[in-house]
């Protein structure tokens, strides 16, 4: 679906990310994970065509692409204003409400809506564009567990109809959880990548063997 | 009879003179902050949005303009508006169209100005999700003054005070002829210069209880669409 070959960003003289290849392929979630700054958030960005290489390139097939702000910014208007305004075509506001358990608050203004509540509307309003491919930025940082759970299950239940999740987080295990591909970055550069249940159980670097046993990588 | 207490009666009992002169300057600033409000709010998100050489110093110009004197506007478009004017074919000097003019061109900048910077700093807040969204320059706009709408109320509040307050612009393209052309603040000066003060001193509590009153209205209708809109 996505291809990176040897991509790099940087932004004056840091580098972002450092010469990165990787193929984001159809099925179960891709994760991310890292330590902060480990190039995660500018991977998601550079996919969605947000920001452009400096050197390298990324090739797209096709798709269509929608993405969730690790921080949504909520449109000042209702919940159900806001996933309208997203819509690709045809009204599936009631039907995306009740998918992020939300129909109660469908003329609640979405600013008034608690965090959690909020990164389900985002989610819904990116669904009305009715993506292919998923890109999703710490969808769970800052949400207490009944939220947390909330949002993967919405997560798990947009998978299981097809649309290719790429989601980042700090979190392993939400990563544990969710992946079904696992790609471990640091300091921008790819440090292993592979399948969730190879990845977790026999890690081939020592970075990752590092990051999975809890230990600070700096 | 203490001056100030005919002035009181002037207004209690709606002496009609007083309240012509009411409505016509209620007209004239109403219409010239509507103008102002078309043109100086798609100007300030047109450049809040774009980015062109020169742009910091249109901001600075734009910026500048808020402080114009009403005076030189009242010459520039009595100059316009005269018989060997470039607009003299109109036949608008002295009436209160030209003061509607006069008035828009002192408050478009003031829009403007504030309208730029508060659509430039919603901007940044919603640049990445409209960008995710695909949404198109015209849409751009549109979004931004919607949810906007209740910074730019002030915008306008801050136009119809300038406005309202005015008396330069107005007395020289209007000329304050009695019954026509006469606003709360042309009345203000030339009755005090006559020393008719009960008169002036109603107009003026008319005044100050009108830009009251608009700032209070508008003032609950933010608060009110704001528990609404979020």
């Amino acid at each position: 679906m996505i291809r990176f070959d040897d991509v790099t960003v940087a932004a004056g003289s840091v580098t972002l990310l450092d010469r990165l290849s990787l193929a984001i392929e159809p099925g179960p979630p891709t994760v991310l994970i890292g330590p902060n700054g480990a190039g995660k958030t500018t991977l998601l960005r550079l996919a969605m065509g947000l920001l452009a290489p400096t050197a390298g390139s990324v090739t797209r097939t096709d798709e269509r692409r929608a993405i969730v702000f690790q921080r949504p910014t909520m449109l000042r208007r209702s919940a159900a204003a806001n996933i309208r305004y997203a819509s690709a075509g045809g009204d599936r506001t009631r039907e995306l409400l009740a998918l992020v358990g939300l129909e109660h608050a469908a003329d609640r203004p979405a600013r008034r809506l608690s965090a959690g509540e909020q990164q389900r509307l985002a989610l819904a309003r990116a669904l009305a564009r009715d993506p292919t491919i998923l890109f999703l930025d710490e969808p769970t940082a800052s949400l207490d567990p009944g939220s947390t759970k909330a949002v993967e299950d919405v997560i798990r239940t947009v998978s299981a109809r097809g649309i290719k999740i790429v989601m980042s987080t700090h979190d392993l295990g939400e990563a544990r959880r969710l992946a079904g591909e696992v790609v471990l970055l640091h300091r921008g550069r790819l440090v292993e990548t592979g399948a969730a249940s190879k990845f977790f159980d026999a890690p081939r670097t020592e970075e990752a063997r590092r990051f999975i046993a809890g230990e600070l990588l700096v | 009879m203490p001056e100030h207490l005919s002035a009181l009666d002037l207004v209690l009992t709606g002496d009609p003179a007083l309240f012509a002169i009411v409505r016509l300057s209620i007209a004239v600033s109403f219409s010239a902050v509507l103008l102002a409000a078309v043109l100086g709010v798609p100007l300030g998100a047109a450049i809040a949005l774009s980015s062109f050489r020169g742009r910091d110093v249109a901001i600075v110009v734009l910026n500048a303009m808020m402080g114009l004197p009403p005076v030189v506007i009242g010459l520039v478009v009595y100059l316009a508006l005269s018989h060997s004017g470039p607009l003299g074919a109109w036949g608008l000097l002295f009436t209160p169209q030209a003061m509607v003019i006069a008035q828009t061109i002192l408050v478009t900048p003031i829009i403007a100005a504030l309208a730029r910077q508060t659509i430039e700093d919603l901007w940044l807040e919603y640049r990445d999700e409209l960008t995710a969204l695909e949404v198109g320059p015209m849409r751009r706009i549109a979004t931004l003054v919607w949810d906007a709408r209740f910074s730019l109320i002030t915008a306008l509040l801050a136009g119809f005070g300038r406005a309202a307050a005015e008396v330069g612009a107005v007395i020289i393209v209007g000329g304050n002829i009695d019954g026509f052309t006469r606003t709360m603040t042309t009345a203000i000066a030339l009755e005090t210069s006559k020393g008719d003060l009960p008169l002036a001193i109603g107009l003026g509590l008319v005044l100050i209880a009108i830009v009251v009153l608009v700032n209070a209205l508008a003032w609950a209708l933010r608060r009110a669409a704001e528990r609404l809109a979020g």
